[in-house]
């Protein structure tokens, strides 16, 4: 029993970090209808950006939101200068265009940093608190604090401000806001910002555990999107349940599925998504989606 | 007579593109035949891609998964049951395309997005279910797979027209040479016929084709199963080329690689995946090491990209090219001969209200 | 007009074509293909990016020695060496023409330090129908000596995983006989590998001792999942084979994240470097009673300070700019290059493909600088693995501490 409630917490935990990344691609899947292939690598960059600013002699609390600030900054000239150009284009064209970004600052974190695993410095300390028989990390706990809160934080902006409101006017009904003055492009530069920004947080809390390295989040990209997608890539609380759902189930499936060792984990946690969707096709939390004839 | 003086031009640059990689060989070294073997291979898994994604609208981000399983079959056919290696890849192709057809009958659910995410999971996963039944398919210890050598006909043919005596790597480039000649002119068929006005039809509105009788859900199948038998030629033909296969010949970047290719060559084409192969394949090997070979460069930038590996030149061009060409490589042709046409023509008012010819055929 | 465009266009990119792959050219050869009268040419293929890009540098390295040796010796017997390095990206897809282009375009003597149990597997049988040798591969998998015989232009250099984990074997039965054995190990030949020397070397007590196994794939985000089915299985004793990155999440999940403290953790001698332990011990690993072993001096290690062979690696990955001088990989780099020198040099004015094979795999007996004191790289005509002894080391807070003597593992795997 002890066991099984370990694994649940640390699925828990690890599940926290799947969400806070996926609700950063739900954010852009929001705004454009496209899944941002390159949101784990820019979490990434950005998480070795506060990395540099670390050593250089900051504290951690420091370089946190100044991290959010340069990551949104970078959201948003992304936006700028390479989606906007082809935002009429196909679709397709535009995925395309966001694994060309994956790759471009896979290889760039690369070059810069190389590829030796780092260590990064968590605010929490590694130990853990016992709870009846059932250890839980300080570090652990402070990752599903910080993406609830994250989670929270878009959720207020969203819903309750002004901002929020422009924004999700923007993405929604694009022609309408611009009949009521709305820069529509500009609000999608915003929605870049701030899932980058949800992105880099991601990133932090997942470096301590998966350690520093390029190719860092490419592992937590896969169940960020099964997440989002379980959740319904709409919905941001969708996004949040969805991860954590993974994460447990991935966990568990892992230790007591027979047959499957730590290797089918992954295949597991798919396959289980698949058939949640299969039932619920627009995921736990999505709206039927209204067919356009 | 009449018939080849009035084929449209397009006609004559197929044959000059046919006739041009019949005699690559006998004018490169045999090493960059089996270079272009491989760019060959993609091209024709690519267009089994095109099928689903260009003209029926399907999306699939796994489909090395599917070339994963042509190549095995073969691999095993040939390893534990010594059958000719030629006899395997129709065989090959035929398993993959059946499987990717049952496949299709629980992909017509799931709406794009997370038909994209189920067939991603499929192409994440096949490396670990490839590695599980070990006995079968050497786990991770791969299977090699021996390459054969060309038989007489083939030899004398060569030697008379060369001097040279010929490869296994030359005689493979002319299998999958002619494998992708078969396949290419299925394809245009398909395309210019029924079943590709049908998928058309279906990519362009749903109910609006299912409102003029067209079976959506045996079309969508049908694309599905069919450009699985494209991918599973495509991993036959790779173990052959190769001579060896693992679980890691297969990872997620491969579906990912196919489906770059297929827009940047251009959806819904026949060129465009030929196209996009040679971008795909050839991109991040000449970036690698062209650039660092030229002496003309200052030392600065070809260290830096040499250290950057090819990544980061192959992600700013891939970016470059879709800004500048969103319906891919042959997309930007077409746009470019009809701007030149145009012109050429004094063309003054472009609006005539008349429905342009079907664009999609070639 | 317009409509023959086309086909002119179509006429004249397939000339220019023609004109731009002009075909291979042979490089004038003196002894053997790849050799002149004043160079020789390696080629190697190595990850450089990609997933397993932290072992990239490994070639650097290499490439650091052999500038060292043109520099400082005027290369060997009057022959400057040039490394071709390639990166495959730790892809046999890629390593396969790759490889190719080195042997058929680029025409290299000899392939030398190839990356990777799969990837250099891909090409094996390339190489040896073709005679071309492929020396001393960075892998240690066991199948390179052991096989030998069906692949006579195939070399391995560093000790076998297999060998590595009798090693362990013959601890734990010494040291801790009534043991409870749990092993973590990554599935893939390297976890593989390991799994059977341990097995091996326990021999009939491997099926008693060994109370639970748990693998994971190299693409999992981390091995917690089956670090708690081990310690819920009542393992006292855990056996890390995993490489450098799952090896850190364990040290510090263990006791971060399970509060478990076993009574010995043994650890694979690729995660070992000083580097990795420091930073587990960040992630908050207590790392106590942590055994493994080692062939090569750390650089990390004060006690080799002062040591010759310490301070030539110094020098020489001076000029490496991105090198770092405290990875251990980069001075495994310089080690296996030693030997390769080495078998150049003595191969002396018979240079030929066939003659440094024949004193790579039988006729080496060389004592290595950058190697631990007492160790032989040597081959003979029935053995063909160059590096066999390691000794045990045990983690003391701040670094490695060798324990005991040598232990030489030659002859115990047919």
């Amino acid at each position: 029993m002890q066991e099984f409630l370990q694994l649940v917490v640390s699925g828990i935990a690890t599940g926290g970090i799947f969400a806070s990344l996926a609700l950063a691609l739900v954010l852009i899947y929001n705004a454009m209808g496209l899944v941002n292939f390159a949101q784990g690598e820019m979490a990434m960059l950005a998480t070795f950006v506060a990395y540099s600013l670390i050593n250089r002699g900051m504290s951690f609390w420091i370089a946190f939101p100044v991290t959010l600030v340069l990551a949104f900054g970078g959201g948003v000239v992304i936006q700028r200068l390479v989606i906007r150009p082809v935002e009429r284009a196909p679709v397709l064209a535009l995925v395309i265009i966001t694994l060309g970004l994956a790759t471009l600052v896979n290889g760039l974190a690369g070059f810069i940093w190389g590829y030796v695993p780092r260590s990064f410095a968590s605010p929490f300390s590694p130990d853990s608190v016992d709870l009846a028989g059932v250890f839980v990390s300080y570090r652990d706990l402070g990752v599903i604090a910080v993406s609830g809160l994250v989670l929270l934080a878009v959720y207020l902006l969203l819903q309750r401000t002004t901002v929020g409101l422009t924004l999700r006017a923007a993405a929604h009904h694009p022609e309408a806001s611009r009949l009521l003055g709305v820069q529509v492009s500009w609000m999608l530069a915003l929605g870049w910002g701030l899932a980058s920004a949800v992105g880099a947080v991601s990133g932090m809390m997942a470096a301590p555990i998966l350690l520093l390295e390029p190719n860092m989040m490419q592992a937590i990209i896969i169940y960020a999107f099964a997440a989002a997608v379980l959740g319904g890539i709409e919905s941001p609380l969708g996004a949040v349940v969805g991860g954590l759902i993974v994460g447990v189930t991935v966990n568990l499936a892992g230790a007591y599925l027979p047959g499957v060792g730590g290797d089918l984990q992954l295949a597991v946690g798919l396959a289980i998504i698949i058939a949640v969707l299969i039932l619920k096709p627009n995921g736990l939390f999505g709206r039927a989606a209204i067919r356009r004839v | 007579m009449s018939r080849i003086r009035t084929a449209p031009p397009r006609y004559w640059l197929v044959l000059l593109v046919v006739i041009f990689f019949l005699g690559f060989p006998t004018v490169i070294s045999s090493f960059l035949a089996s270079e272009w073997a491989q760019a060959i291979i993609l091209a024709i898994a690519i267009m089994g891609l095109n099928i689903l994604v260009g003209y029926s609208g399907q999306l699939s981000l796994g489909h090395g998964a599917f070339m994963a399983l042509g190549a095995y079959t073969s691999a095993i056919l040939v390893h534990h049951y010594k059958m000719d290696y030629l006899v395997t890849i129709p065989i090959a192709a035929v398993l993959t395309g059946l499987v990717g057809f049952l496949f299709g009958v629980p992909a017509l659910r799931l709406s794009p997005l997370y038909l994209a995410l189920a067939t991603f999971a499929l192409a994440v996963v096949s490396p670990s279910l490839i590695k599980r039944p070990a006995g079968l398919t050497g786990g991770v210890q791969g299977i090699l797979v021996l390459q054969p050598d060309p038989p007489d006909v083939a030899r004398e043919a060569f030697a008379f027209v060369t001097g040279t005596a010929m490869t296994s790597d030359q005689w493979i480039y002319y299998i999958t040479l002619f494998c992708a000649l078969v396949l290419f002119w299925l394809a245009w068929n398909l395309a210019r016929h029924r079943p590709g006005r049908a998928m058309r039809a279906i990519r362009d509105g749903e109910v609006a084709a299912a409102a003029s009788g067209i079976n959506v859900a045996g079309f969508k199948t049908l694309a599905f199963g069919i450009s699985a038998f494209y991918a599973g030629t495509a991993g036959s033909l790779l173990a052959l080329s190769t001579g060896f296969i693992s679980p890691d010949t297969f990872p997620v970047s491969l579906s990912i690689q196919l489906l770059v290719g297929a827009v940047v060559g251009g959806l819904a084409s026949i060129p465009g995946p030929l196209l996009g192969a040679i971008f795909a394949y050839f991109l991040p090997i000449e970036s690698n090491q062209w650039v660092p070979s030229q002496t003309w460069l200052p030392e600065q930038i070809t260290s830096t990209v040499k250290n950057a590996g090819p990544a980061v030149s192959y992600g700013i061009i891939l970016i470059l090219i879709m800004m500048f060409a969103p319906n891919g490589i042959v997309g930007l042709i077409r746009t470019g001969y009809v701007t030149v046409n145009r012109r050429l023509r004094g063309a003054s008012d472009p609006q005539t209200g008349q429905i342009p010819p079907d664009t999609q055929t070639v | 007009m317009g409509r023959k465009a086309p086909g002119f266009a179509a006429v004249a990119v397939f000339l220019l074509t023609l004109a731009a792959c002009g075909g291979g050219t042979t490089s004038t050869t003196q002894t053997d293909v790849g050799v002149t009268s004043n160079s020789i040419l390696l080629g190697n293929t190595n990850a450089l990016s990609g997933a397993a890009a932290a072992y990239g540098t490994i070639s650097n390295a290499e490439n650091a020695y052999f500038t060292y040796v043109n520099t400082n010796q005027g290369g060997v017997n009057g022959r400057k060496i040039t490394f071709k390095i390639l990166d495959d990206a730790y892809t046999s897809a890629q390593t396969v023409p790759l490889t190719k282009q080195l042997v058929e375009q680029d025409q290299v003597f000899a392939m030398f330090s190839g990356l990777g149990t799969q990837t250099q597997t891909s090409v094996k049988t390339y190489l040896n129908s073709k005679k071309v040798p492929q020396l001393f591969v960075a892998t240690g998998a066991t199948t390179w000596g052991k096989d030998f015989s069906s692949n006579q232009w195939t070399l391995g250099w560093q000790p076998p995983y297999q060998g590595e984990a009798r090693i362990y074997a013959k601890d734990v039965l010494q040291n801790h006989p009534n043991a409870k054995i749990g092993v973590l190990y990554q599935n893939d030949d390297y976890g593989q590998d390991y799994l059977k020397g341990l097995t091996d070397g326990l021999g009939d007590k491997a099926s008693t001792m060994i109370v639970d196994k748990e693998s994971y794939d190299v693409t999992a985000a981390n091995p917690f999942a089956q670090l708690t089915k081990l310690k819920g299985a009542g393992v006292d004793t855990v056996f890390l084979f995993s490489t450098p990155k799952p090896t850190i999440q364990s040290l510090a999940y263990i006791t971060a994240g399970l509060h478990w403290e076993p009574t010995t953790i043994y650890l694979n001698s690729v995660s070992n470097p000083q580097v990795y332990m420091g930073r587990a011990a960040k992630g908050g690993a207590a790392l106590k009673n942590v055994t493994s072993v080692s062939y090569i001096k750390d650089p990390t290690d004060p006690q080799w300070s002062g040591d010759d062979g310490m301070k030539l690696y110094k020098q020489v990955i001076a000029s490496c700019t991105t090198c770092d001088i405290n990875d251990g990989f980069n001075i495994y780099g310089v080690a296996v290059d030693y030997t390769m020198v080495d078998v150049l040099k003595q191969a002396g004015s018979n240079l030929t493909r066939k003659n440094i094979m024949k004193i790579a795999s039988s006729q080496l007996n060389e004592t290595n600088p950058f190697l631990l004191p007492g160790i032989k790289v040597t081959t003979t005509s029935s053995d063909h693995f160059p590096v066999m002894q390691e000794q045990v080391i045990t983690w003391a807070g701040t670094g490695w501490k060798l324990q005991g003597s040598l232990i030489d593992e030659r002859g115990t795997i047919k």
